[in-house]
Parts: C-alpha cells; structure tokens; sequence
C-alpha cells in the first residue's frame, strides 16, 4: 500500500496498464512529455516513449475519431479529453461512433479498447466552462459505459478495469479531488467491477444515492444527520451506464426513502432516472418522496459557486425533509 | 535573405496577399475519354488477369446498381444508394492495394467491397436485412461491413470515418505489419470538422494512410463548384496540411490505378499519408430518395456520360485484345442473372431472430436489457397480429 491522491492513483493505473500491453496508448491536448494539464499522464513518455504517450493536435473530434479507428483496430485507445467541458466537439464520435460501433456491424468490429478520460465537476472557480458535470448527456446513449469514481482507490482498480473492458468507456475525473482526495492504495494491479454499486455506509433510516465528488458530499451530510440520530445509507453509484439499480432498490426497500444527489442541473439529470426506476420498483415501501439533491438549471457561475454548489448542507436538509416527511 | 529565427521564414517588406488560386492542381490522365491512351502517357503495368478482373467488377456494380434502384421503385427494399459513373474511383484503388489493407468508406464504394470478394449473395442479404446479413438487419441498405475482408462497416454520419482511418493506421504502423488504410468520402464530406481534424493528424503522425477523395460534382443536390467550396476543389487542402498529394481523372481506371498504386508505397514504405482526389460526377441521384432533375441539367448528364469510366475501360482493353464486345456482354448477362437469383433467394430470408435485437451493445447484454427484452416480448405474444414478422416464431422456432 501506499499513500496517493486520484491524480497519482490515476497515472498509477496508466502505467501499470501501459507496463502490461504494447497496445496501449494514451494521448490527448498537452498530455505528451508534458503530463496533461492536471499532470495525469506525468512520466508516461520518458518510460514508454512519444508513440505511445503523446500529444494531439487541438481537436477533440480528432481526438476521438483517432482514438476509434485505433480501438477498432485492436489496440487499448486512452484518450484524454482535457476539461469534460470541451467534449461536445467529440460528441458525435463518441454518440453515433463509439457507441454504436460494435451493434450497427453486428459485431464486425467493436472498439471495446476504447476509454475516454476526462475530468469534470466544480468547486474549482471554474465559472462556465471548467465545472460542468455532463453525464447526463452520454447516460442516455446505450453501448457505453460510464465510470465516475469517488477516491484514489476506486479511481486506480476502476480505471484498470475500463482500459480493458471489452466495450467503450468513458471514465470522467472529479476534478476537485484530483489532490484534495488521498488514501490507501495497493502498488500492484487490481481491478473493480464496473456497473456494481458500492454501499459505502450501512444505515436504516434513508438512503443516500451520489457518484463521484459528489459522494463525499452524501458522507458529510450523513455525518451531520446521524448527530441528530438518523441512520443513512450512503451509496455510490460508480457506474451510470450500466447501473445498478437492484443494489438501491434493495437499500430503499430497507430505509423506506431516497435521497439523490448530483452536481449537475435537476432537469433531465440522472438522479431523475434513478428516482424513476426506484419509485418504480420500491412504491410501496416508500415512506416519503424521493428527493433530489441537484444544481439549478442554470448555466454554472462562477461569482454564485458557493451558493449553487450543491454542498452537504443541501444534502443534509433534504434527508430531514425525507425522515419528517 | 533576412529571415526570421524562431519561425524559419523569410522576411519580405512589402505586403502581399497570396491568391486563393495561388495553387492549382492538374490532374492526372493516363486514359482519354475515348478508351486510348494520352499521348506520353504510360499505362500502368497491369496484367490481363487483373484487368479482367476489375473490368468484371464494374460490370458487376453496374447492374447490381440499376437492378436495386429498380428493386427499390418496387417497394422490394427500402433504400438503395447507387455509385454509377464513380466505378472506377473505388474499384480502381481496391485494386492497387493488398487484401489485408482495411478499407474505410463512405457508402459509395461498393465497388471497392466486391473487388474485395464480397459475394452477390452476401450483398442480397444486406440489402434485405435479413437474418444471414453480417449486419444483423440493423442498418439501412447499402451500409456493408466484413471483417473477413477488412471492409470497415459502412455508417450514415458523414466523414465520421476519416479521423477514425488516421486511428487505424497509427495502429498499423506502431504493429509494423506493412499494411495501411484507404478512406474514401465525397467532397461534400471534406467540408466537415472530422475531415480537416484527420487529414492534420494523418500528417502530424505520419501514418499509412490513403485519402480518397471522390469529387463526384454534388452532396445531394449543393453542387461543389462556388456552393461546397469556393477554392480549387480538395486536393489544395492536403499540401496545407504538409500531405503528399495528387489529382486525378476518377473516371480513369488506370489513373486511379497507378496513383493508389504509388500512394500505397509512400504509405507503407515511407509512413507518408497521400490525399487522392478523383474527379467523377454523380450520375444517378443521391439515392433513391433524391431525384437529381429538380437541380440539374440533361446537357449536364449527356456531357458526363461520354466520360463513362465503364465504357471507356471496355474500349482499351479491347483494343489491347484482351477483351471483345462479345465476351463484355456475355459478363453482363451472367451478372444480370447472378444478381437477379440472389434478389430472389434474400428477400425470402426471413428477418434476423428478435432476440438480435439486444446483442452487441455490448460485449454482453446486461441485467437492464434483458429486462426490457422479456417486456417486449410478452407484449408481442399478447398483439402477435401487430407484429407479424416476429411474433410467430418468438419462442423457439428457427433460431
């Protein structure tokens, strides 16, 4: 074991991914010798040369459609897409290609060595265009997966995982944890189970559904809640494409109420989709209305950040609302 | 002369703007339109097998394009793309690359796939969407795909495939297996952000990469000339971003031949992606949805159909003695007759098995879908009527 932030654990993974098959190759704006803007990619060009870890040109939908036809080819494609802010060029590569890659040949071709990194989220001052929370777009596009972690540890086995997942993946960052995020984490491989929750707290009195940085919100709000005496179960969802719904519906069939929280704007969220199925499967064990914890349906500020981030106290008046309901 | 260090360019001191007709391209003929040779020109060397054997392709294409445009205005299948007047532009570079070079089109290169030995049934059963189709029946006509033969499966989004060629080939030249990749789009494609993304990297990179560029005159009805662009055509656009380039008649076999013949070289051998534009025309419409005399002349039409790339073809090699009108017709009425025999076994083929149409979003289906599978098809079972061409054999049966 030893101790590493998500950047560390993230470059950790790459290597080791990078020691493991030739085929692979990581690549993206300033992400050759240089290391990425966050210094993800750091050390990869000195240790496995410029054809393997190297810069892009300043195209994101170059950047994709190259990390494709690589991926279809047969080799692992990691590509770096630098803020999630600046995916939509790519967007088209990633929704009509990626992800349809392997069902519109009928299985001619596939690229399943394709994942896409990219670090997302706010809480960094990053006004409009360094903060948004995007996943909502990509969740309703089936043939890709979709990976949020919340630490150094998931982040490295989920990260080992996605790059040799069969299917493309797209694995987006918490920024704002890249360094404030430290843990444990073993040196060796190891790999996490993509489209599995994790009950990262037991609890009996509501259950709390987050993902990514916004699971330490869902933490701390449980903190505050359980001076007062309420028991939450907090759930990180890892993974939005595929997810795994039994996990929450066997929680809230405990607990009796559901809280969800994401970064992101309420409308359209995918803490709507998450509500829906469970309403779906839990209606009559449900004591209250399952309540969701999101940004506004603004573009993200930059001046208003503090008060439009949706921080544990948010979280923590939502499950008091749940539990006297 | 001054010059300045860091950029490595010479000084001037007096301001001149260069002319956006400043580089103009010729374009390479070896085959007039009469079926003879341009004087100094070197026909290619060729020998008569291969000849042969894409002069019976562009038969093939041909009637296998006029029998679906038919097969479609009678409601036998839906949709049909054709590429009369651009047979040799596909099958002229098919042929000038090995069979392990992955083909990346756009969805007029069919010519490309037959040379490749895509059979006519397996064309059928494409065009059918029926449950042999590689495809799965998922995809509307026209857009084929094998990996056997390293024909990369056809997609509709425009130009989606070229950054995706500079992708493979990087593949390709890091495996170091000799190989590269051929791109075809229209012009109208070129105009595309993926387009000037790929051709960028293809060069940064130095990857074995052909672009072919079929200039065929119109995307769908926006002709290219002052509407699509308003410089020299596409060629222009591949020296600007540091790529060997040529210009060629598309309506020339043996241009297009011997110009993807040395492109490949420079590919292989030398890690030097080459932009290919081949000069042809359009000459049925977009597709079966389209009706080209809403935007264009007959003049216009006539005037290109005297540059048939087929019949100019059939003339040099009879010419050269290697072919007679006699055993020209008699290719076309065996390929007349294969196509119309694989028309009627594939529209009989009954459509691929519902529980298809899970499969292959991804690896595995997961726990969601399959969910989603069992609903419908508990709905089928209670409306079979509704949905004839599943509901009798949903449970069990053939597959």
């Amino acid at each position: 074991m030893a101790k590493m932030n998500l950047l560390q654990a993230i470059n950790n993974a790459l290597d080791i991914a990078m020691a493991k098959s030739q085929k692979v190759y990581s690549f993206g704006e300033d992400t050759g010798s240089f290391g990425g803007v966050f210094r993800a990619t750091s050390g990869l060009t000195e240790k496995y040369g410029r054809h393997r870890n190297f810069n892009t040109p300043l195209v994101e939908q170059g950047i994709l459609g190259f990390a494709n036809g690589l991926a279809s080819q047969g080799s692992y494609a990691i590509a770096e897409i630098q803020f999630g802010d600046y995916i939509f060029p790519a967007f088209d590569q990633i929704v009509n290609e990626s992800a349809k890659f392997r069902y519109r040949s009928g299985n001619e071709f596939d690229v399943g060595g394709l994942t896409i990194r990219t670090p997302y989220g706010g809480g960094i001052a990053g006004g409009h265009y360094h903060s948004q929370s995007p996943e909502a777009y990509f969740a309703h596009t089936p043939g890709l997966k979709i990976v949020m972690p919340r630490n150094p540890y998931m982040a490295k086995g989920l990260l080992l995982s996605a790059i040799f997942d069969p299917n493309p993946v797209l694995f987006m960052e918490p920024k704002r944890l890249y360094r404030a995020s430290t843990g444990e984490v073993p040196e060796e491989e190891y790999t996490l189970e993509l489209g599995k929750a994790d009950v990262v707290r037991e609890g009996k009195d509501v259950t709390i559904v987050a993902w990514g940085a916004q699971v330490e919100m869902a933490e701390k709000a449980a903190d505050k809640a359980a001076e007062e005496g309420i028991d939450c179960e907090v759930i990180d969802l890892v993974s939005l494409l595929p997810w795994d719904a039994e996990t929450v519906a066997e929680s809230v069939m405990k607990t009796g109420r559901m809280v969800v929280t994401q970064e992101a704007p309420l409308t359209s969220g995918f803490a709507s989709e998450v509500a829906a199925t469970i309403q779906d499967k839990c209606f009559l064990y449900l004591e209250s209305p399952i309540a969701r914890v999101c940004g506004l349906d603004t573009p993200y500020p930059l001046c208003h950040e503090k008060e439009y981030f949706v921080d544990h106290l948010k979280v923590y008046e939502a499950i008091k609302a749940s539990m006297t309901y | 002369m001054a010059k300045d260090k860091q950029h490595q360019l010479e000084i001037v001191t007096e301001p001149n703007f260069l002319d956006g007709s400043a580089l103009t391209i010729p374009m390479l003929q070896i085959l007039k339109e009469d079926g003879t040779l341009q004087k100094n020109a070197t026909a290619p060397e060729l020998d008569q097998e291969l000849a042969l054997k894409m002069f019976d392709t562009m038969q093939f294409i041909r009637i296998l394009d006029e029998r679906m445009i038919a097969a479609q205005r009678q409601g036998r299948i839906s949709f049909y793309l054709s590429s009369l007047g651009e047979e040799a532009a596909s099958i002229g570079s098919a042929a000038a690359l090995d069979s392990g070079d992955m083909i990346m089109g756009q969805y007029r290169e069919q010519g490309a796939l037959a040379y490749r030995g895509f059979t006519v049934e397996q064309f059928m059963d494409q065009l059918f969407s029926n449950e042999r189709d590689l495809g799965k029946g998922r995809q509307m006509p026209v857009h084929y795909g094998s990996a056997d033969l390293n024909f990369m499966t056809i997609a509709s989004p425009l130009a989606t495939q070229i950054p995706q060629a500079s992708g493979y080939a990087y593949g390709q030249k890091m495996d170091g297996n000799g190989k590269c990749t051929i791109c075809y789009f229209g012009e109208g494609a070129a105009s595309e952000g993926d387009f000037h993304a790929a051709l960028n990297m293809a060069a940064v990179y130095k990857v074995p990469a052909i672009f072919f560029c079929r200039n065929n005159g119109y995307a769908i009805s926006t002709p290219s000339q002052g509407e699509q662009y308003a410089g020299d055509g596409i060629a222009p656009r591949g020296v600007a971003y540091g790529m060997k380039t040529i210009r060629v008649d598309g309506n020339d076999i043996l241009a297009v031949y011997q110009a993807t013949q040395l492109a490949r070289k420079l590919a292989v051998e030398e890690n030097e992606p080459v932009l290919i534009e081949g000069m042809s025309y359009r000459m049925a419409g977009h597709s079966t949805s389209d009706d080209p005399t809403g935007y264009r002349t007959r003049e216009e039409e006539d005037a290109w159909r005297a540059k048939d790339p087929l019949a100019r073809f059939q003339t040099y090699l009879i010419n050269k003695k290697w072919l007679t009108e006699a055993d020209a017709d008699e290719i076309f009425a065996e390929k007349k007759a294969a196509v119309l025999a694989a028309l009627k076994k594939a529209e009989k083929v009954p459509a691929p098995h519902i529980d298809e149409l899970i499969n292959d979003v991804y690896d595995t289906p997961p726990q969601q879908l399959k969910e989603q599978l069992e609903e419908l098809k508990a709905h089928i079972r209670k409306y079979p009527e509704a949905y004839p061409k599943t509901a009798s054999r949903i449970d069990g049966g053939e597959k």
